[in-house]
């Protein structure tokens, strides 16, 4: 039985498979509306959130499956004090599968060594989210046509960003990757990140400005810029405008950009970049739905 | 208790000198109703100063333990009073219930009877991971 916790237990090849799946399945999604039927899958959220959640939901009814779970702590009997263990063994006698949300790091490792059905991790605190990272994959193949050969500008919160430091490594096993990291000296990438891709020869440049870095690339990934990160009030108005991404920033970029975010976003983006041909952040959130699906049908070994 | 001579039982040597009370603490060596002797800053020709632990029973050591503490530790097997085995440690691999995750957003520090799991993740700085949130423990030396 597999289980995915976090990016690495999946192989480039299985990552791979689950991008042509999902293409198939955009294409044809009649061939897949039924491989799922009589399974079920719950969706254990420790803690809100219902983008993530319902696009669990709307992967597996789009596979003729169907969902129960919680939405929140509150509502689950860990409030009563029951361990992660516990639910994980209980609920694994309803479900044929579990995507599963905690605010504590390492609950859905914790849930996978008990578990008698696949955990996905569907995002454990700050630590790992490793659908968002497929989604995030799945678009740059789908705006792309491959995962080699680009430049890609990372902005924003590049210290905290959990998103941001699992992109970077899964994109790290393909070729021809140019990075660029785009933040304030206060949010810039930890220097471990830096350190592996100086290991595995890959090229990567440092900048604190977007105007700068705007011509040359290919994909702009931006993420939020948290008031929260910042020691002083002065410091955030200070820095929050400047990786705020508007008309005006974009007239040096490429014609073929493609901006990607995580969302939700709050004001990084202008709304009106939203109507932009190369604006793709409502498109990820269309692929998060396609690759869960893929990888429902991965763990649970069904075919169309 | 002769010091010299352990007849069925276990030798620790080459303990880094003022090491010995955190590795009793670690095998939990207060426990054993046996015999046991704690030689501190002994003459040593390669490290100046060690410290030594005989034990006079033939107990089983949890190795990983004492390669997690220090490597460099050498435990002798003694049988009727000879040395019939010299180990040598290594870092070990995985630690189980050995050393704690200190990360307070880990889910080990809330649920507590989960196994302590650390993987080794860089044997030259000897440094270790949680199985569950990755933070970083080094080796004790
Ligand atoms: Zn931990």
């Amino acid at each position: 039985m597999r289980h995915l916790i976090d990016i690495t237990d999946l192989t480039v090849e299985e990552i791979d498979q689950l991008i042509a799946t999902a293409e198939d399945i955009m294409e044809n999604p009649a061939k897949y509306q039924d491989v799922a039927a009589h399974k079920q899958l719950a969706t254990l959220f420790f803690e809100p959130s219902t983008r993530t959640r319902l696009s669990f939901e709307s992967a597996m009814l789009g596979l003729g499956g169907s969902v129960l779970g919680f939405s929140s702590a509150a509502s689950s009997s860990t409030a009563k004090g029951e361990t992660v263990t516990d639910t994980v063994r209980t609920v694994s006698c309803y479900a044929d599968i579990i995507a599963m949300r905690h605010p504590k790091e390492g609950a859905p490792f914790a849930a996978s060594r008990r578990s008698q059905v696949p955990i996905i991790n569907a995002g454990d605190g700050g630590h790992n989210h490793p659908t968002q990272t497929l989604t995030d994959l799945l678009t740059i193949h789908r705006e792309r046509g491959s995962l080699n050969n680009f430049t890609i500008g990372f902005c924003g919160d590049l210290k905290f960003g959990r998103t941001v430091h699992s992109l970077v490594n899964a994109l790290s096993r393909y070729t021809g990757i140019h990075f660029v990291f785009i933040a304030p000296e206060e949010l810039k990438m930890p220097a471990y990140i830096n350190e592996a891709l100086r290991r595995k020869g890959l090229p990567y440049e440092e900048t604190e400005s977007l105007e700068d870095a705007m011509p040359r690339l290919d994909i702009l990934y931006m993420t939020r810029v948290q008031k929260e990160r910042f020691f002083n009030e002065a410091d955030y108005i200070r820095l929050k405008d400047t990786y705020v991404l508007d008309p005006a920033k974009l007239q040096s970029a490429k014609a073929d950009l493609c901006i990607l975010h995580p969302l939700p976003r709050v004001n990084e983006i202008a709304v009106s970049v939203d109507d932009d041909p190369r604006a793709r952040y409502f498109e990820q959130v269309r692929c998060g739905k396609f690759i869960r699906m893929a990888l429902i049908m991965k763990l649970l070994d069904l075919k169309a | 208790m002769n010091i010299d001579s352990v007849r069925n039982g276990i030798v620790l040597d080459h303990i880094k000198a003022g090491a010995c009370m955190e590795i009793y603490k670690y095998l939990k060596l207060d426990q054993l109703d046996c015999q046991v002797a704690i030689i501190k800053n002994a003459k040593s020709s390669k490290m100046g100063k060690k410290d030594i632990i005989k034990i006079d029973s033939p107990i089983d050591i949890d190795l990983d333990v004492l390669g997690y503490i220090d490597p460099d530790i050498t435990v002798d097997i003694i049988k009727d009073g000879h040395l019939v085995e010299k180990k040598h440690l290594a870092l070990p691999q995985k630690l189980v219930n050995v050393i704690h995750c200190k990360n307070p957003r880990c889910i080990t520090t809330d649920e507590k009877q989960l196994d302590a799991i650390f993987l080794l993740s860089d044997p030259e700085k000897r440094t270790y991971r949680c199985a569950y949130c990755e933070a970083e423990r080094k080796s004790h030396r």
